[in-house]
Parts: structure tokens; C-alpha cells; sequence
């Protein structure tokens, strides 16, 4: 997919783009998995990690669409392969051809939907259950530039996190404000 | 009819979970009386197409009755049916040439409905549901609303609301309701209502269990290519949840809200008619073809064939399709299967209403109801290259087969760089081809050749008098015009609208099922025109108006000419096979 890693060369993450521009490096691969209810913006939130970009009326995805991005971390080239998937009930019993084989998934809420937040727990139980036991999971609240209209609780959200032993950070896609930090806490961790 | 004479209509409010059946007398002998008036006031419409208000003789007796083109599914309906008599809406018909007649008509044939209800729990329900409309009348169903030339309305058999085309359709759940009742009204005399032709305006049902589709259009066209339009919209959502789910859920629940399992999908139900508004490859049943010298395209389909033969067997593909702005550049295929046209158009439909497929690979399922309406099959899809804006589609029956597809597809781009197909696609893309003066034939204004066996067609770039340089160069750039595939989002000019109107009616009278005719030569204010439907080929010719019949037939022999001898370039003439 060498169009596509072309194509990222403006992403907040910066760093080598290709394996062999950095030749001393150790180098990691990872993929990585976004879940979560419709239209709480986890296309948007890969966008903005992938391309730098954001869209006001991003399109509903449909299956699900797949991207890589190549970040450095310390003296590590870390590769992720996204799965960004569509969050449509019909789409539900395709997801764990997405999430079986992965080492990290976002789960994503939209902080002004209290729904979203409900979903997103059934979420983490499901890849607690079924997806490998090693996976890290991350809770995303995204649409934090919307806390005006906020219906979840930052602490609640973070005690939940804790309690479930999942990474937690609210996000903004828009903004872009934690988009890259949750990416690279996930690196970091794994 | 029988049916006219005091009936009850079991009707199903949208709103609740229980049905409520609604005992609605009608007035039978005035109604009875109006339809064969009608039928002379439109005979006009009916002639022209065979079809229309008509209803069964008195005696009793039903005549089958024309259905038209084909109707896709292979299904024919048994009979058509009269229109639905209110007071008001015989006065509508007095002076029907009034082109927003039909919502108003509706609206109060509900009215009237709603007034003569009878029973006092089934009157309140009624009553509220007129309230809910007047209401709306500000919001969803406005005068706004009542412009729009063409609406597209689907619900469950059990009348909820599922789509409309325009409006919320939450908000006209009453007026869901009423076409719910007029389709249940004529299924309960054993019969299937088809259309009713009011003035300008066609209304057309197309029942398919557990789903009805309604089309309110005051365009041109005919009942038959309008079922054939709702047909396009019933294998959208077919191609969404398939057959065999559409029928799992409803048997499970008649009530079920389908609006939970579309969303997200709705871009594509609205992109479907705006396609249809504007380009005629849905009417003809064809698709367009990118022009390419025929050994390009011939490297290009190899590339595929051999690159996906390579990967065999872990990774089988049954379609490979190559597509640039809803024009066909390739497409291989497993041996022993074929795909159909409307399969094709729920594709191109798919690529051209998702921006997203630019810039990241999909991965989608996808059903194809013509080629098995019970099972998905996965699309991988991705644009070949930043610099070559084609998008790739290999199509599986296996959901886990993405990664060794994108392998497939990087190699298949890397192959087709290297042999320049990537330049000449461009080429052939930026390229406003093939040109009226290209074509050399100075009297033809502009044309569609279908090619019968190859499901494909061929129309010129558009060039005045039905190109409004005026108003389409400040919606969008050149380049855009010369795709000649005319987008969604885009009105087509006024000149370009009667042009493909002209050529619709053609269609309809060629293919009639009671009296089609081989040969139409029609002269008009503005051009003389010519509909030709062959065992090879339909042509559709526009020529200038002050010609005579003579030089117009030796023109399109021209024109025929031309087709053949550059037949390699415009149309795929050959599809691989892995």
C-alpha cells in the first residue's frame, strides 16, 4: 500500500514513513482495531490520525475500511494496520473478523450520548470475552470540543476505564486534540 | 369491479404496534362512473404505453394486462387498477394540469378518508393522523416538499415508513398509512394495484413482499420504466440485507422498524435517484464503457486475469471490475457466471456515492440480487492510485480473503503502471470523447446506441443545444463535463431534460408489450427524431429539425456505420475469464 503511506506524509506523527529510511531501528507492527457505535466518529478520529484531515459530514462507512500509518516512538518505527470499522447493528456479526488477531482496539463513545457510552461497554465485554487476552483496549470519548452538550461524565467514563483495566482518553477529532496521543499510549503499552 | 361497491380496507397505521383496521365506505357508483371517464380523459397516456388506469371489464372478465418492457423480477402483475375517488380529488382532475396536483390530492384524499371513517376508536386514530399532516404540512410535507418532480417512498407491507426520498419520513407516517391502505385496498379483491396516472403526475406502486415501493414522478416516464426504477431502489436495499434476511425479519415481526438496519445507508438509496434523474444508462439498461483503444483494454483485463490466476486457490475471485465515474473500464469474470446490468448498477452506485473509497481501502459485503439474493459477497475496493482515479472492485464469496485481495490489487496497479494502462486511462478520461463532430455526422445532435448482447451503450460528450455552458460551468469544473456521466448532486439543464425525456418515450413505445413498434420517426418543433430497436441494437437519435426523413435515414446509417467501425474502442468487446 505504498499510495497510501504516501498520502500521510503531513500526520501529526511525523517520523520515518518507510522502514528503511531508518535502517538502525527497531521496527513493531501492530494492528489495531475502532469499535464502537455509529457516528460517534471513529472514521473520523483514524482521519485525523492517518491523514490530519477532518470532515464536518464524513460518510456512514460501509464493511469497513482498512489503513496503515508508520509513527516513530523513541528509537521505534511502529507500524499500525487500522481496521476502521462500520458501527451499524447489521454490521455486528462481521466485527470479530476484525477484532480476532488484534493486539489493540479503540472502543468509541460519543460524549454527548449517553447511548453511545452504553454501547461501548457491551463493547469492551464482548473483546474481553471473545478477542484475544491479551488485547489492549481504549476507551475513546470523542466530540470533546462539544462538552457544552456533554451527557457523560468524564470521571464516570474514567472510573469505568479503571476499573476495566482500559486505557482512557477524551478525544477530538475536530480539534484533534488526543487523537495521536491515544494512538501512541496504545503504542507505548503494547 | 365488485371492490367498488361499499369495501373495507384494512389498513395498518404506521404509528402503532397493533394493527388497527379502519372500515372505510366509499362512494361505488360515481367511482365507478369516473374510471371510464378517466379512462378516455387519459387515453392519451394510455395509448402511448399500453398501460395506465386500466381497469377489468365489467363482465367481470380480466384481461392480463401489458406489462410494459420487462418487468425484472420476471413477475407479472395480474391487473392494473382505477383510481381513487374523492370529490376532491375529481375536481383535481378537472383541472390536472396543475403539475403539484398529486401531494395535494393525496393529502386530501386522506382527508376525505379520515371523514368518512366510521367507529369511534379507528376515527380518533384517523383524526390524529390529519392533525399530524396539517402539522407537517409547515415542516416535511411543505410546498417545498410538493416541488420536488419526483419522490420515492418505500415502507413495510405492515405500512411503516422506511425511506423517502425527500422529507422525514417519520413525519409522514400518516401519509405512509394512506398508500399502505391503497395497496392493501386492491390486495383484498385478489389484485395488485400497478399505477395511477393523475393529470402530469404517475403514481406507481411495485408490491414486493414483505416491502412496497412508491414512485411519484411528474417526469416523463412510463409506469413500466418507472416499476423498472423502483425495481433498482428493491435491489439497493436487497443488496444491503439480502432476500433471505428481508424475509427472516419481517416473518419474525411485521412491525419491524427496517430504518435501524438501512442507517447509514440512506446516501446511497439518495444517490440511486439522483442517478436515475440524470442518466439514462437505468432506462436503456446498459452501462457505459470508458473508451479505450482496444489493446489497452485488453492488456488491462489480462493484468487482472493473470494476477488473480496467480493467487488461485487460496484467494478466488468471482468479479474483477475496473470503473471510472460510473463508466466500465473492465471486467473479468469466472467462467460460467455473468453479471447482470442491474447488478453492475448497484456497484457503480455504490463507488459514486462514497467519497470515502478514495483514500482508504474497503472491505464490504456486499449482495448481488440478480446474481443470488440470499448471501453477501465481499467487495474489496480501492482506487488504483492517487494519480489514476479508477477504482478497483474484486469481488468474493470468502469474507476472509482482504489481505491476499490487497496484495492482488498492489501488484496488479505495480503491472499496469509499468505497461502505461495508468496514462491511458487518464487519457481516455480527461479526453471529451467521443465528440458529435467527431462522429462527423452533421445532421445527428446526439444519440444512445445500445448494444443488446453486451448490455452496454454509447452517447456523444454533450455539446449545446443541451449543454448549458452558462449554468453548468459555475456548478463544476470543466473536467467534470467530460465525463460525460452526468452526477447526482448536478441539475441537468432544461434542453438535456426534454432531450432524454424524448428519448424515454421512445423507449416506452419501442418496447410496449401490446403494440411495439421496430421503427419511430417522430418530427418536432425542435429536432426530427428516430427510435430504432433492432435484434443487435436500440438507437435513439436526435437529429436538426429542418431535414427530411430521406437524409435523416442515410444520417443514421452514417452513424450506424461509425458505431461499428470504432465498436472495439467504445464498448468492452470481450470479457476474460479466470
Amino acid at each position: 500500500m505504498a499510495n497510501r503511506q504516501s498520502g500521510g506524509s503531513n500526520t501529526a506523527g511525523g517520523g520515518a514513513q518507510r522502514p528503511n529510511g531508518a535502517p538502525q531501528n527497531k521496527i513493531c507492527q501492530f494492528k489495531l482495531v475502532l469499535l464502537g457505535e455509529s457516528a460517534v466518529g471513529k472514521s473520523s478520529l483514524v482521519l485525523r490520525f492517518v491523514k490530519g484531515q477532518f470532515h464536518e459530514y464524513q460518510e456512514s462507512t460501509i464493511g469497513a475500511a482498512f489503513l496503515t500509518q508508520t509513527v516513530m516512538l523513541d528509537d521505534t518505527t511502529v507500524k499500525f494496520e487500522i481496521w476502521d470499522t462500520a458501527g451499524q447493528e447489521r454490521y455486528h456479526s462481521l466485527a470479530p473478523m476484525y477484532y480476532r488477531g488484534a493486539q489493540a482496539a479503540i472502543v468509541v463513545y460519543d460524549i454527548t450520548n449517553q447511548e453511545t457510552f452504553a454501547r461501548a461497554k457491551t463493547w469492551v465485554k464482548e473483546l474481553q470475552r471473545q478477542a484475544s487476552p491479551n488485547i489492549v483496549i481504549a476507551l475513546a470519548g470523542n466530540k470533546s470540543d462539544l462538552s457544552a452538550k456533554r451527557m457523560v461524565d468524564h470521571d464516570e467514563a474514567y472510573a469505568y476505564a479503571d476499573e476495566n483495566g482500559l486505557l482512557f482518553m477524551e478525544t477530538s477529532a475536530k480539534t484533534a486534540m488526543n487523537v495521536t496521543d491515544i494512538f501512541l499510549a496504545i503504542g507505548m503499552f503494547l | 369491479m365488485d371492490k367498488s361497491t361499499s369495501s373495507a380496507v384494512s389498513g395498518t397505521l404506521g404509528e402503532g404496534e397493533e394493527q388497527s383496521v379502519l372500515e372505510i365506505p366509499l362512494e361505488s357508483e360515481a367511482l365507478a362512473h369516473r374510471k371510464q371517464s378517466d379512462l378516455q380523459n387519459e387515453s392519451g397516456f394510455i395509448t402511448d404505453d399500453n398501460l395506465g388506469i386500466i381497469e377489468s371489464g365489467d363482465g367481470g372478465k380480466r384481461e392480463s394486462i401489458p406489462g410494459g418492457n420487462d418487468d425484472a423480477d420476471g413477475n407479472t402483475f395480474s391487473s392494473c387498477v382505477g383510481s381513487f375517488g374523492t370529490k376532491e380529488e375529481e375536481e383535481q382532475q378537472a383541472s390536472s394540469s396543475d403539475p403539484e396536483a398529486l401531494t395535494v390530492e393525496l393529502t386530501k384524499a386522506l382527508d376525505d378518508l379520515s371523514v368518512t371513517t366510521s367507529g369511534s376508536e379507528s376515527e380518533q386514530i384517523q383524526s390524529n393522523g390529519v392533525e399530524a399532516i396539517r402539522d407537517d404540512n409547515d415542516s416535511d410535507m411543505s410546498p417545498l416538499w410538493r416541488s420536488h418532480k419526483h419522490h420515492v417512498f418505500i415502507l413495510s407491507e405492515a405500512g411503516k415508513p422506511i425511506y423517502s426520498r425527500h422529507g422525514n419520513e417519520e413525519k409522514m407516517v400518516t401519509f405512509f398509512g394512506l398508500l399502505q391502505a391503497l395497496v392493501s385496498f386492491v390486495q383484498s379483491d385478489g389484485d395488485t394495484i400497478r399505477g395511477v396516472k393523475v393529470g402530469e403526475t404517475s403514481i406507481v406502486f411495485l408490491v414486493k413482499s414483505p416491502l412496497i415501493l412508491v414512485c411519484v414522478s411528474q417526469m416523463s416516464e412510463s409506469i413500466s420504466q418507472i416499476e423498472s426504477h423502483l425495481t433498482y431502489f428493491h435491489n439497493q436495499i436487497l443488496s444491503i440485507l439480502t432476500a433471505k434476511q428481508l424475509q427472516t425479519i419481517f416473518e419474525k415481526r411485521k412491525n419491524y422498524d427496517l430504518r435501524r438496519l438501512l442507517s447509514g445507508s440512506e446516501r446511497l438509496l439518495n444517490n440511486l435517484a439522483g442517478l436515475i434523474e440524470v442518466d439514462p444508462s437505468f432506462v436503456l439498461g446498459a452501462v457505459r464503457c470508458l473508451p479505450l483503444a482496444n489493446t489497452v483494454r485488453d492488456s488491462i483485463s489480462q493484468t487482472i486475469t493473470t494476477v488473480l490466476n496467480k493467487h488461485k486457490p487460496s484467494v478466488s475471485v468471482v468479479f474483477a471490475l475496473l470503473v471510472t465515474n460510473c463508466q466500465l473500464v473492465s471486467i473479468v469474470r469466472m467462467k460460467k457466471v455473468f453479471m447482470h446490468p442491474m447488478d453492475l448498477h448497484i456497484i457503480l452506485n455504490l463507488i459514486d456515492s462514497s467519497e470515502s473509497f478514495k483514500t482508504v481501502d474497503s472491505w464490504v459485503p456486499i449482495c448481488l440480487p440478480r446474481f443470488d439474493s440470499s448471501g453477501f459477497m465481499y467487495a474489496h475496493v480501492s482506487y488504483l492510485a492517487e494519480d489514476c482515479q479508477a477504482c478497483l472492485v474484486l469481488l468474493t464469496t470468502d469474507r476472509n480473503s482482504f489481505f491476499p485481495l490487497s496484495e492482488a490489487k498492489q501488484k496488479i496497479v505495480d503491472r499496469l503502471r509499468k505497461q502505461n494502462s495508468l496514462d491511458a486511462i487518464n487519457a481516455s478520461m480527461n479526453n471529451k470523447w467521443p465528440t458529435m463532430s467527431y462522429v462527423n455526422v452533421p445532421e445527428v445532435r446526439h444519440f444512445l446506441y445500445k448494444a443488446k448482447c453486451r448490455a452496454q451503450f454509447v452517447s456523444p460528450v454533450l455539446d449545446v443545444p443541451y449543454l448549458d455552458h452558462n449554468t453548468e460551468d459555475e456548478e463544476s469544473p470543466p473536467e467534470e463535463l467530460s465525463r460525460d456521466c452526468p452526477r447526482a448532486a448536478k441539475k441537468i439543464s432544461p434542453e438535456l431534460e426534454r432531450l432524454y425525456s424524448t428519448y424515454y418515450r421512445m423507449h416506452s413505445r419501442l418496447h410496449a408489450q401490446a403494440r411495439p413498434v421496430k421503427i419511430i420517426y417522430w418530427v418536432d418543433d425542435k429536432e426530427n427524431w428516430l427510435g430504432w430497436n433492432t435484434s443487435n441494437f436500440e438507437l435513439y437519435v436526435a437529429l436538426e429539425p429542418l431535414i427530411k426523413k430521406s437524409a435523416a435515414i442515410s444520417a443514421v446509417n452514417k452513424l450506424i456505420n461509425w458505431v461499428q467501425k470504432e465498436e472495439r474502442r467504445i464498448f468492452i468487446v470481450h470479457a476474460p475469464t479466470f
